[in-house]
């Protein structure tokens, strides 16, 4: 049976063509980038240096403004905690939104356990944050605003430019976790006034195990405190033998994706807005999650009202792979934090599936999508009590629930 | 998170689904959980009035697929049992029977308390104290 992977927000595949580019890396050309003694090291570091340019060519940055990771967790977990420590004496407190990736909220909690004041934005119906809500947050003791370029639930894009005119007005820093978008979308960070940028190659069709912190140099120029000590690498913000085969991969899905970027998600976007309207015309009571209008061209994430997403995915995950805002695998139910940031009832967060389109993405998987969608959700509104229920009329929200 | 093949089975093939006349004297229904908690049951139970045993259950769940084979299995348990043999099924039994992780055992006590309110509301309608069957059952 064909499989369908609907879920490159989560992971996208290798290209073959990184691959290809990656593999003499493993064997002969496996040298340690930091030998400066021999050939070795010479070829492993000139592969590393071509890396950082096709990368920082993708960003429009200056090549000695990346400083490779071991993903974005690390990434975001550098920027946050390195601009607390290095700017601490000049204030404590950080903004973020509650919209965030855990990668950033999780970190955000554990520097407010070591002193931080954190504000946590919220966002509208559609998911933004609202600028002047912001503007107002910033005190005299921020040092860092922290708010992503594309959600990884929704692919709601926040107004990135605008937040970074907002901190260039009041001299604050600005970091941007930008892995939904970079490699997808054109994404410069000078342009933005984002002083540090976290990303990741595995969600632009690299390899697992390797990111990237963008940090700016000039106007200002950020330093951030190493978090991880040793060898004083990556300009000593970042310790530890590169990863020179994962690095060689990054830098050619950076060159791909800068290349194939706009054909590819010209493609995708039709791909992604055919599947949406075909549901909605097929079946009642589908909502859209996000502003349509500010959003990544492969994402939707959708409700499907009366109908629990873990359920409906498990009509067809043996043929299809995609996510569900609803985390009955928890002791607690609690469904998808950033959804119910957007006001959605926890019923309709229950209700939600997220479809992440890629670079492989057929006709023929949309295809499939559709009708698997179709069947699942009618085999499971026939088996749903309150699906009945809104069909005989009653009013969902009279009725006394036992909630557990 | 792999599901039992007996999870899948009751998932892909649901027993007993739909709906029995919520009117009807010898009909209880117990209708628990909550839309926000991602799990509604509604469980009805049909009473041979001669016998006082369960002639014919009917299920309806909005849930995960665990939540929607403990309803299903509920449902052929009760058929044949007495009221009072229905309640002492216990939600482990479930449990066991269908081999949920622990992550999910709340399913099998929203399906064991479906099966509680189904019959309270039968025993409602029908004037039967409950305490005295939960005492007998107990016994």
């Amino acid at each position: 049976m064909k499989r369908v992977y609907l879920d490159n927000n989560a992971t996208t595949p290798c290209d073959p063509r990184v691959v290809e580019a990656m593999l003499p890396y493993f064997t002969e050309k496996f040298g340690n980038a930091a030998s400066r003694s021999h050939p070795y090291g010479w070829e492993a570091e000139e592969a590393v240096d071509y890396a950082r340019e096709q990368i920082a060519t993708l960003i429009h940055a200056d090549p000695k403004e990346i400083i490779f990771t071991s993903g974005a967790t690390e990434s975001d977990n550098l920027a946050l905690k390195g601009v607390f420590d290095m700017y601490r004496k000049k204030g404590n407190h950080i903004i973020t939104a509650t919209t965030e990736h855990k990668a950033v909220l999780d970190t955000c909690k554990h520097l407010a356990e070591q002193g931080a004041e954190i504000t946590y934005l919220k966002v509208n119906d559609k998911g933004l944050i609202d600028l002047a809500e912001l503007e107002a947050a910033i005190k005299p003791t921020t040092i860092l605003v922290s708010i992503m370029w594309a959600n990884n639930e929704t692919g709601v894009i926040q107004p990135v430019k605008e937040i970074g005119e907002i901190c260039a007005k009041k001299g604050i820093l600005f970091m941007s976790d930008a892995t939904q978008a970079v490699g997808k979308i054109d994404v410069n960070p000078r342009e933005m006034g984002i002083h540090l940028m976290a990303f990741t190659a595995h969600k632009m069709y690299g390899p697992k195990g390797v990111g990237a912190l963008y940090v700016s140099r000039k106007n200002p120029r950020v330093k951030v405190t190493a978090q991880m000590d040793g060898g004083g690498h990556e300009r000593g913000m970042r310790s530890g033998t590169l990863n020179v085969t994962g690095i060689v991969g990054f830098g050619k899905a950076a060159e791909l994706a800068r290349k194939e970027m706009d054909q590819d998600m010209a493609r995708i976007s039709k791909l992604r807005d055919r599947l949406e309207t075909t549901l909605k015309n097929k079946l009642e009571e589908v909502y859209i999650n996000g502003d349509p209008a500010h959003r990544m061209p492969h994402v939707t994430n959708m409700s499907f009202k009366h109908v629990e997403g873990e359920g409906l995915m498990m009509t067809f995950n043996q043929r299809m792979a995609l996510s569900s805002g609803s985390a009955c695998t928890s002791a607690s139910l609690e469904p998808s934090y950033v959804l119910v940031a957007l006001g959605l009832g926890d019923d309709l967060a229950h209700s939600s599936l997220r479809f992440s389109l890629g670079r492989f993405t057929t006709d023929e998987d949309i295809d499939i999508a559709i009708q698997s969608i179709e069947e699942g959700v009618n085999h499971m509104r026939s088996l749903s009590p309150i699906w009945e229920m809104y069909k005989e009329g009653v009013d969902l929200s009279q009725v006394t629930w036992s909630p557990h | 998170m792999a599901y039992s093949d007996k999870v899948l089975d009751h998932f892909k093939n649901p027993r007993n689904v739909g709906s029995l006349n919520k009117e009807a004297k010898n009909v209880g229904t117990g209708l628990v959980g909550a839309p926000e908690c991602g799990d509604v049951m509604r469980l009805q139970i049909e009473v041979d009035e001669e016998t006082g045993t369960i002639k014919d259950a009917k299920f309806k769940t909005f849930g995960c697929g665990s939540a929607i084979a403990s309803s299903s299995l509920a449902t052929e348990w009760l058929k044949g049992k007495t009221i009072d043999d229905a309640l002492k099924i216990d939600n482990m039994d479930i449990v066991e029977e269908l081999a949920l992780p622990p992550v999910k055992i709340h399913c099998s006590v929203l399906a064991e308390d479906a099966i509680k309110a189904a019959i309270k509301d039968y025993q409602t309608k029908n004037g039967i104290v409950a305490e005295q069957t939960a005492e007998a059952a107990k016994a």
